[in-house]
């Protein structure tokens, strides 16, 4: 019998993707273990690699990241496909597009606080149109915008202060 | 533990953030004064009434009288003859929306405000 390899010849910058999707999807699972008191309201610490990545490599390696983190995550939780990968997706993808657009921002003035907080704001925007249009299409859902919106506000504003920091104390390092 | 400070922008940032925020609570968690209550008794209304006013109403039902008492804004069932007495312990209702119900006596008394709020019941 002839053994069969296949060959995937990777670069160093896939195994950088992988390096960094892999820390970002520890962060998914863990959260996804922790009780939330609201369901949906989470500290959206993988963000912090995603906004890491932008600045310290470029956007498409940090869409990478973001969106390898929402596949493989919901396969390791098995909700692949399921309304909750479908909002986790619409999520990332959002937080995406607005930091795509906020890179124009010039960066002496606007730092990683207000990527995370646009990000987290996009986010949440993005998932509570899926939840009316889609999950729950009833108008209470807009009794729900305030507080996902104070929280995402709060764990915006950590999650840039902590990204700030990661930037400050590994200038250079990947 | 000592974290970068924010950059100018970044507060700008979080002032406008905040701002938002605080006025999506305000426009969102409005809690709406009721201005009328409907009282209903079986399955026709006994009265709507506006709540400026001190009055107490007595909703015969099959068990009995069920005793309503507006008085300024507010509503009560004050007594029924039912025998859980769930809708007497719900005490005052102020906002639209708000429902108490005495089932065994099938009164029910409803908050409505300027348009009808919707709930579980009528949805």
């Amino acid at each position: 019998m002839t053994r069969s390899t296949i060959e995937i010849t990777t670069t160093r910058d896939d195994h950088r993707v992988a390096r960094l999707a892999a820390l970002a999807i520890m962060l998914h699972l863990i959260e996804a273990i922790l009780p939330s008191p609201l369901p949906g309201v989470k500290p959206g610490t993988a963000n912090i690699v995603t906004l890491y990545v932008l600045y310290r490599f470029d956007f498409a390696t940090a869409a990478w990241v973001s969106l390898l983190r929402v596949v493989a995550g919901s396969l390791l939780l098995g909700n692949f496909l399921s309304p909750a990968f479908v909002l986790s997706l619409t999520g990332a993808l959002c937080s995406l597009l607005i930091l795509r657009a906020a890179m124009a921002l010039p960066r002496a003035r606007f730092g990683a606080i207000t990527l995370s907080v646009l990000a987290a704001f996009a986010h949440i925007a993005g998932q509570l149109l899926v939840v009316r249009l889609w999950l729950i299409p009833h108008a209470g859902v807009a009794f729900l915008i305030p507080v996902f919106a104070a929280a995402a506000l709060f764990f915006g504003t950590i999650n840039g202060l902590i990204t700030a920091r990661l930037l400050r104390e590994n200038v250079g390092n990947a | 533990m000592s974290f970068p400070k924010p950059l100018a922008g970044d507060w700008l940032v979080l002032i406008i953030a905040t701002v938002i925020v605080a006025a999506l609570f305000a426009t969102l968690w409005h809690n709406e004064q009721a201005g009328k209550v409907r009282i209903r008794a079986g399955d026709a209304v006994f009265a709507t009434l506006s709540l400026a006013q001190k009055r107490i109403l007595d909703v015969p039902g099959p068990l009995g009288i069920s005793r309503v008492e507006i008085d300024q804004g507010r509503v009560r069932v004050a007594s029924d003859p039912g025998r859980h007495q769930y809708c007497v312990k719900q005490g005052w209702l102020t906002r639209v929306g708000e429902v108490a119900m005495c089932l065994p006596n099938q009164v029910s008394v409803e908050l409505l405000g300027e348009g009808k709020a919707y709930d579980s019941l009528n949805y």
